[in-house]
């Protein structure tokens, strides 16, 4: 079970939960089982979301494991120029 | 992915040096192909009409006249290029932006395109359009914009981001919001408050070659387009979604790049381009104008932000607190968000909160412009940061250290920081000689520090050894600063080779595997980690070779400065195998030998940097001179330092731009009053000091040497510095961006007037 925290807008389409608890090995999973225990996050998952763990920030690697204890932010997928 | 990107302390050898680029004869002696330099046999000439309206709706299009003008080979409307987009809302917006569907949105929106034989008859054939338009009322201004009563601009968006959905539409598309802790209670225990609201205006990125491209598609439905683009894979992705066709079938070829800073990132002529060559079965060659550059591609957003920050007398920041207002132009956005998730992440703060509204206005879509929305924001909060650390008579630099973020430090926008450079520029500033340099009459010093996130992203590259021992380096993310330079030095490191023995191309879509674009400062962080990982791949592949050459077990072969070496006592008097000799024999010993690699560079270390500024304004006139600039940035490791260097003094140079005169004027009638150079002023080199850099080098800990984007982060700070040093000059603060002379001038007066 890892510890997951959304960014403000986030929260508000998880019931207003900016914390949620999840059991997930990595991030596929992680965005699979949040989509199933909040629906109105599957549209932001569609359009992307980044995880940082640890501060360190994953845009792309779903593959990515989430150690037990890590810290675990949700972030908007941001836009460079 | 099998690549293990942490990284390892080591000796470089060719890393770090600074040699001459490869592309850089053919970019001073004029060989060098930009956009507009591709030509095709019997190819079209593409122009666009665009809407002289900031908001109309389109009643009918009559394309008729211009039909039938001899030389007219294609006219297109939003009919020629149906919605495939399936439900996506952003590539909608591309696809409608591109050529406006039902309604004119913006002065410059393209409404039809024709293609024609020469120039002149193109241009003919836009005056045989008739376009019936419904003028409906206007906003530009992104508070009015906010206004119950402000025209609606798209009435299907209802805010998102709060707590219930609103009952009304509106043109604020979404909140977003960042921070922890309790700022009231935070506020409750601050000695000192500082409160100021701030307004930037709209600039554009200012490359100067504006967008080009030549688009062919054939009977067969495959096409080829040739582009100046920052990402040559996301524009086939892009197109071939627009247009229905397979991605495949599309091949799309980079020209070199006259500066681009985000501007090409998104498509605008290339679909038209394309959808005209379709209908007229030629090629068709688009090439902006540099009114269309201003009017219609672009510009980053039109900002007001409000900051509150509280201290303790002791300079401890109690409590941190901004809304930030940026516009998006006629679609929805992110630029807000981004901007309230970089305010404060300099800062080490235990009650922080950002709050961002996407606003709608009638102006062009807004684009990425290097750090989008960062530099905005970093003006807001470093000038009453300063204003603070006046209030509470602390040195500025001393009060930024004292709450600096650091290692372990929850940041702003959530996560914890792991190793960071903000604290180590601030030190180095404290000790620069420049903070030490006397100062004449009517000057200012100014200061400010800035963070961009930098991001990776997909990234494939192929390393390719002849049989002469050169070795060809194909990359898939366009080389927007010097990236061949120092990608060639990567590689050259790996393998344990000359510089001068790798040649490295971008290559054209059908070649190589899917890369994301050049943006988020990735270019060189992502392409080193997969050419690293390639080079690494081919000289598995090279002590293959050496060991069958030796007839000896591969585990007994080593890689040491660009030789195999036999390891052990039994094979003490085999001598060492040269790259070389091993790809002269790659013939005999199982053929051509190469490097793959494709990978996700994600991992990108966030970047800081901190600069210093002077300024003399004439208090007279209100006319600034930017008279000495230093830039301070950790660059986690400097492949190239000339090019990183370069890096560093382009976005200064923009910011001070930026800072001074840069903005888009509307009328009242909502079109754009300053599309062009002349009245559009960038800094040109008799506006700028040389500019003094100082690179740092705080590892990043995912990736193999360390390297961080660079390519960004330096145009954060400059606003807040020039800002800070032209109110230390005036002795007013100012608080709208561009410092225009008019502006510094109005600023002066009514101090003086109190």
């Amino acid at each position: 079970m890892v510890e997951v925290t959304l960014w403000g807008a986030l929260a508000t389409t998880a019931g207003g939960n900016s914390k949620v608890e999840v059991e997930a090995k990595d991030i596929r999973e992680l965005f699979r089982k949040l989509a199933e225990q909040y629906p109105g996050l599957e549209p932001w998952i569609d359009r992307g979301i980044a995880v940082a763990i640890d501060g360190t920030i994953y845009r792309d690697t779903w593959s990515k494991k989430l150690p037990p204890g890590a810290e675990i932010f949700l972030l908007p997928r941001l836009a460079g120029g | 992915m099998n690549f293990d990107p942490r990284y390892s302390n080591r000796n470089f050898a060719s890393v770090g040096t600074r040699p001459i680029r490869p592309d850089g004869v053919d970019k001073v002696t004029g060989r060098a192909r930009y956009g507009a330099d591709f030509n095709m046999a019997g190819q079209l000439v593409g122009r666009v009409l665009r809407s002289p309206h900031a908001h109309a709706k389109i009643r009918k299009i009559d394309t008729s006249k211009a039909e039938a003008l001899a030389g007219v080979k294609a006219v297109i409307t939003a009919a020629d290029l149906p919605d495939l987009t399936d439900g996506d809302a952003a590539m909608y917006d591309i696809l409608d932006n591109c050529m406006a569907r039902t309604k004119a949105l913006y002065d410059g929106h393209a409404v039809a395109a024709v293609a024609a034989i020469d120039a002149h008859t193109a241009r003919q054939a836009l005056k045989l359009i008739v376009v019936d338009y419904e003028v409906l009322p206007h906003v530009t201004d992104v508070d009015e914009a906010m206004q119950h009563h402000a025209p609606l601009i798209n009435d299907t968006i209802f805010t998102e981001g709060l707590e219930e959905k609103p009952a009304k539409p509106s043109n604020v598309t979404k909140r977003s919001q960042f921070g922890h802790g309790d700022v009231h209670q935070g506020f409750g225990h601050a000695d000192f408050i500082v409160e100021r609201s701030f307004k930037t205006e709209q600039t554009h990125q200012g490359y100067i070659e504006p967008h080009a491209c030549v688009a062919n598609v054939s009977s067969d439905g495959t096409a080829d387009l040739w582009v100046c683009t920052q990402g040559h894979f996301v524009y086939r992705q892009h197109c071939a979604q627009l247009l229905g066709m397979e991605a495949s079938k599309l091949r799309v070829t980079s020209s070199e790049i006259g500066g681009g800073f985000g501007g090409k990132t998104h498509v605008w002529a290339e679909p038209v381009a394309l959808a005209l060559s379709r209908k007229a079965g030629r090629p068709v060659k688009l090439v902006m104008t540099r009114d269309e550059v201003f009017r219609a591609s672009g510009p980053t957003s039109a900002t007001s932000i409000d900051v509150k920050i509280g201290a303790r007398k002791d300079g401890t920041i109690t409590a941190a607190e901004a809304t930030l207002r940026y516009t998006s132009g006629p679609y929805a956005g992110t630029w807000a968000e981004i901007g309230a998730m970089t305010a404060f992440a300099c800062y080490r703060l235990d009650n922080v909160k950002t709050v961002g509204f996407e606003v709608l206005v009638n102006r062009p879509k807004t684009a990425a412009y290097r750090a989008p929305s960062a530099p905005m924001a970093a003006f807001a909060v470093e000038s009453t940061v300063d204003e603070l650390a006046k209030e509470l008579g602390m040195d500025p630099v001393e009060f930024r250290i004292k709450n600096a973020a650091q290692e372990g430090t929850r940041s702003s926008y959530g996560p914890v920081y792991g190793p960071i450079g903000i604290g180590p520029t601030l030190e180095a500033v404290k000790n620069h000689a420049h903070m030490k340099a006397p100062l004449k009459a009517n000057q200012g010093r100014g200061m400010a520090c800035g963070f961009w996130f930098n991001f990776g992203g997909q990234t494939c590259t192929d390393l390719n050894i002849g049989m002469d021992g050169s070795v060809s380096l194909a990359v898939g993310t366009v080389d927007v600063g010097g990236s061949r330079a120092s990608l060639s030095l990567v590689a050259a490191e790996e393998l344990g080779i000359a510089y001068e023995q790798v040649k490295a191309i971008v290559a054209d879509t059908s070649s190589l595997g899917y890369n994301d674009m050049t943006d988020g400062s990735r270019g060189t962080f992502s392409s080193s980690m997969a050419t690293i990982s390639a080079a690494r791949n081919a000289i598995k592949i090279l002590r293959e070779r050496a060991a069958q050459m030796w007839d000896i077990s591969v585990d007994d072969v080593a890689w040491e400065q660009g030789h195999a070496v036999a390891k052990g006592e039994k094979h003490g008097n085999l001598g060492k195998l040269s790259l070389k000799e091993i790809a002269a024999q790659s013939g005999k010993t199982g053929g051509p030998i190469a490097g793959h690699s494709e990978l996700v560079a994600d991992g990108a270390g966030v970047s800081f940097a901190t600069h210093i500024c002077d300024v003399e304004v004439d208090p007279e006139t209100g006319s600034t001179r930017v008279i000495r600039y230093t830039v301070v940035q950790d660059a986690g490791k400097a492949v190239h330092p000339t090019y990183v260097e370069g890096q560093y003094q382009g976005g200064a140079a923009q910011g001070i731009g930026w800072a001074l005169n840069e903005e888009y004027i509307y009328g009242k009638d909502g079109r754009l009053q300053n599309a062009g150079f002349l009245d559009y002023r960038i800094p040109v080199c008799s506006d700028l000091p040389m500019i003094d850099t100082q690179i740092l080098e705080i590892p990043n800990p995912n990736h193999p040497y360390g390297v961080r984007g660079v390519g960004e982060t330096s145009i954060v700070p400059p606003l807040a510095a020039i800002a800070n040093a032209v109110s230390n000059a005036a002795g007013v603060r100012m608080t709208h961006i561009p410092m225009s002379p008019p502006r510094i001038l109005a600023a002066i007066e009514a101090e003086r007037e109190g």
